[in-house]
């Protein structure tokens, strides 16, 4: 699909050569002329050095995905450009340091050699090497460079000297390309008439916390979560909030739990490592019914796993954290767009239904960079806390599903329990009575079945349903699908438990329903078999998202092997 | 709280140490209550599990605010409660092995922190509640039910590891005389900042051991249990230790900092520096 209305750039090389500022800055700078544009990021295991590489995916319309081929390679050793050329589309153009030899039988693709370091040092900036690269891209990509320097004007506003280096860097890397013909003409770009922000996954996660009113926040740092934190640190501030480092994942989650208690929203958030440690504070917060909300930015595992990488493979774990009967609400956002209003949601069933809430993010949504609709505040309502105002003596566990919260220093004095407990919170090892809770706490999940969903073609057979930061890939795999002919239908929902009911009743009238997903077990796919659904996964677990042009050939082969009657119904029309 | 339930089936054995613990914390919350004015609602009575932590549910007469937790985490939740809400009394009673085995590594933060909360912790040198196994303060080569050839390691000296860990207010005692352990433990309220009350609160069915804290002269058994004289200095780190290195059970306060801020001191100073943002504002900082 890349090379015409949409171009996607790849940067390789080292951490700390500019490697992962670069998409960043190609994406932010397209955007704001009026481009989409998306990053993809993979980050080196090490601190200094360390091969990385990152992405950018430029369109005149909405991407949601990192972009199958690439059209041009800026290689900046020759690890990167023996590693990254097979990437390359037929065609594409790669650019690469003087100092890399380049492959004489690779007849495919256009080898530029550009001494990025050498026009750098000429601006007087060698940090600039960077820009260097964006002039000479402006040419490849028929982007005038004027969209680039107003960039760096608003990025380096009020230090002349080095918007003026890096307008020269611009300058220097566009003459030197001035003669090579570009790879592709992204033409004028179309701007939104809607108001944009660009951000990245874990910066709307933390929006979407301020915006529901998150005052307490309390977390561990660890890839690929870190980000929330120091946001959380420097922006929850102010009356009555409270943001700061844990001293791990256990203090974290029953920290959180103690200003639940105590009457704050509270959020926490960590990846896998930190996820598990978590597990019996988060059965705590089930049992004595505390809101929260923990993000569980999901990571490659088990155990340390692949830090830097992407996975979908926490899904069992953030229904079932903790030992013994639970089952934890889960919302997974799919999208940047979506990390906001998913966290608004969690904090909302949180104190809806007095309970822990799982946000379920990933590694490529986190680190995804991305324009994408202003949230309007407004229109975004948000949910608060039902307290207690009668008298004291109250029984907080009484009723079958929810009762308004006591709050320390006001009347209905309780405890809250962690063991099985009466009506007051007092320890009980009666029968009857963790029958009585154990529907009560369940119960609770009834009041959380507002999720929307989509739903596409309702009237296929054959359903594609992913779940997670796989959405955008899957949807390109899907439109590839459609485009076809094939009679497929589409479903998605970020509300993955309780899934909304009509949903699920949708999903049970099908004779097939496809769940690509990034782990090994189908995790999603075995969910959904439990609730009587035909689901069937695709799994992928290389640490890296899906090809949507690969997704796709699996899924015409999935499809072609299905039993004969459904296989026929799909390719029909 | 067992008063109003009938339902609720856990009672200490008879004579169990914890019975003067809960007396004195009652005393405590009554006496702060008394002085601030302040309903027994804001008091927050955080409980460990074990014998000990079960107190949260037998307090009698006006009921506080609990929260009984998991093993071993009665501090961080308190932690979590306190920098929520500064106003309210945290307070935290916890087991030797709660406190000092699983939950051991939560200590030196809240020292370093100095998190204003009173923790009290009911040492038998037992796990009491899952019936007699081997605790942190348990003494070297004793049998127990975990340890059939004897114990192996030495037990620690939680005194001195609070005083190396930076806590501003250690006090010792022991659960005998309720009305003395209540000062000690109201004086740890008072105290702005992290402090520990220590208390010997034996286990009459695992490791009873009032016997050897209060001595018997017909038996010819000394008290391991000695009061702190009056001319000891709290603040003096040096006599401190001097205080903790004479062994036994001293019964006092013997050390107290209260020249360290606390950690809500630290929150409310960085509220006073760091700029506050509305929502609107923050979004705008990504605006395209
Ligand atoms: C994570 C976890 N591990 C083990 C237990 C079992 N357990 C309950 S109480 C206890 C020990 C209690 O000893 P201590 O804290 O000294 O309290 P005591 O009963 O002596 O007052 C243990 C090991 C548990 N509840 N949770
Ligand atoms: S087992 Fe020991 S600590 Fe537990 S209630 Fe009985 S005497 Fe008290
Ligand atoms: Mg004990």
């Amino acid at each position: 699909m890349a090379g015409r209305s949409e171009i996607v750039v790849r940067f390789a090389g080292e951490g700390g050569q500019g490697v992962v500022t670069a998409a960043e800055m190609m994406a932010r700078a397209a955007s704001g002329v009026g481009f989409h544009a998306l990053t993809f990021a993979t980050f080196p295991s090490q601190i200094i050095g360390g091969p990385t590489w990152t992405q950018a995916r430029i369109s005149r319309s909405p991407v949601l995905a990192p972009g199958d081929s690439v059209d041009i390679l800026v290689a900046f050793n020759a690890a990167a450009y023996e590693e990254h050329r097979v990437d390359v589309r037929d065609g594409g153009v790669i650019l690469i340091d003087p100092s890399i030899t380049p492959d004489p039988n690779d007849p495919g693709h256009r080898c530029i050699t550009v001494p990025f370091d050498e026009l750098a040092k000429q601006t007087g900036e060698s940090r600039a090497a960077n820009m260097v690269v964006m002039g000479g891209l402006s040419r490849l990509v028929n982007m005038p460079v004027q969209y680039f320097k107003e960039f760096v004007s608003t990025r380096f506003a009020g230090r002349e000297g080095v918007v003026e280096a890096n307008h020269m860097a611009l300058d220097l890397g566009l003459a030197h390309l001035a003669e090579e013909a570009p790879v592709s003409d992204l033409g004028e770009p179309d701007p939104p008439t809607y108001k944009q922000l660009f951000i990245k996954g874990n910066d709307a996660v933390s929006l979407g916390a301020m915006h529901a009113g998150v005052e307490f926040y309390m977390g561990y740092p660890i890839s690929p979560a870190t980000p929330i934190l120091i946001y959380m640190e420097r922006n929850l501030v102010g009356p009555g909030r409270f943001a700061y480092q844990a001293t791990s994942e256990v203090e974290s989650i029953t920290s959180v739990l103690g200003a639940s208690f105590a009457g704050k929203k509270a959020m926490t958030a960590t990846s896998g490592p930190g996820f598990t440690l978590m597990g019996e504070g988060i059965g705590l917060g089930w049992m004595a019914e505390l809101p929260c909300v923990i993000v569980n930015v999901q990571r490659g595992g088990p155990a340390t796993g692949l830090p830097t990488k992407t996975e979908q493979s926490d899904l069992l774990s953030a229904l079932s954290p903790a030992h013994g009967d639970s089952r934890l609400p889960v919302i997974a956002p799919g999208t940047v767009e979506e990390c906001f209003y998913a966290t608004v949601a969690a904090f909302n069933w949180a104190e809806r239904a007095q309970c822990p809430v799982i946000l379920l993010s990933e590694h490529t949504l986190a680190e995804r960079a991305q324009n994408i609709p202003k949230p309007d505040l407004a229109a975004t309502p948000v949910e608060n806390r039902v307290t207690y105002q009668g008298k004291n003596g109250y029984l907080r566990y009484d009723a079958r599903e929810l009762s308004p919260m006591p709050l320390p220093g006001g009347p209905g004095a309780y405890t809250a329990n962690g063991s099985e407990h009466d009506s007051y919170g007092d320890t009980t090892h009666l029968p009857a009575r963790h029958v009585q809770m154990t529907e009560r706490r369940f119960g609770k999940l009834k009041l959380l079945e507002d999720g929307t969903f989509e739903s596409e073609r309702k009237a296929a057979k054959i359903a594609i349903m992913p779940w997670g930061g796989s959405k955008g890939s899957v949807r390109e795999a899907y439109d590839m699908l459609r485009e076809e002919g094939m009679d497929i239908g589409w479903n998605y929902t970020m509300y993955l438990n309780p899934l909304p009911p009509k949903l699920l009743e949708e999903l049970l009238s099908k004779d097939l329903v496809i769940v690509p997903e990034l782990n090994y077990q189908g995790q999603f796919a075995s969910v959904l078999r439990s609730l009587r659904v035909n689901a069937e996964a695709i799994t992928q677990y290389t640490g890296l998202p899906f090809k949507a042009g690969q997704l796709a050939q699996r899924i015409r082969s999935m499809i072609a092997a299905a039993p004969k009657a459904t296989a026929k119904q799909a390719v029909k029309v | 709280m067992s008063a109003n339930n009938p339902e609720y089936d856990f009672t200490w054995c008879p004579g169990c140490g914890d019975f003067g613990v809960r007396r004195a914390l009652e005393f405590a919350m009554g006496e702060w209550n008394a002085k601030y004015e302040t309903p027994m609602a804001n008091n927050v009575v955080v409980a460990g599990i074990g014998c000990s932590g079960n107190l949260v549910h037998l307090l009698e007469g006006d009921q506080p605010y609990g929260f009984h937790g998991i093993h071993g985490r009665s501090l961080p939740i308190a932690l979590g409660v306190k920098m929520a809400r500064p106003e309210l009394n945290v307070v935290t009673v916890a087991g030797d092995g709660d406190f000092l085995g699983i939950g051991a590594e939560h200590i030196g933060p809240q020292a370093a922190r100095n998190l204003n909360v009173c923790a009290v912790i009911m040492d038998n040198s037992v796990y009491g509640l899952t019936k007699g196994q081997a605790s942190p303060t348990t003494a070297q080569g004793a049998v127990t039910n975990s340890t059939p050839y004897g114990k192996l390691e030495t037990p620690i000296d939680p005194l001195e590891l609070y005083l190396t860990l930076g806590v501003t207010y250690i006090a010792s005692s022991y659960s005998v005389k309720p009305r003395d352990l209540a000062k000690l433990i109201f004086d740890g309220m008072e105290h702005p900042g992290f402090s520990i009350v220590h208390v010997q609160s034996p286990c009459t069915t695992y490791n009873d051991t009032f016997e050897v804290l209060k001595g018997n002269k017909k038996k010819g058994i000394d008290p391991t249990a000695w009061t702190i004289p009056d001319d000891h200095d709290p603040s003096d780190r040096a006599q401190a230790r001097a205080i903790i290195e004479q062994g036994g059970v001293p019964l006092g306060v013997i050390y107290k900092d209260e020249t360290r801020a606390s950690f809500d001191a630290g929150a409310d100073d960085i509220r006073e520096r760091a700029s506050h943002k509305d929502v609107a504002t923050l979004l705008a900082a990504y605006d395209l």
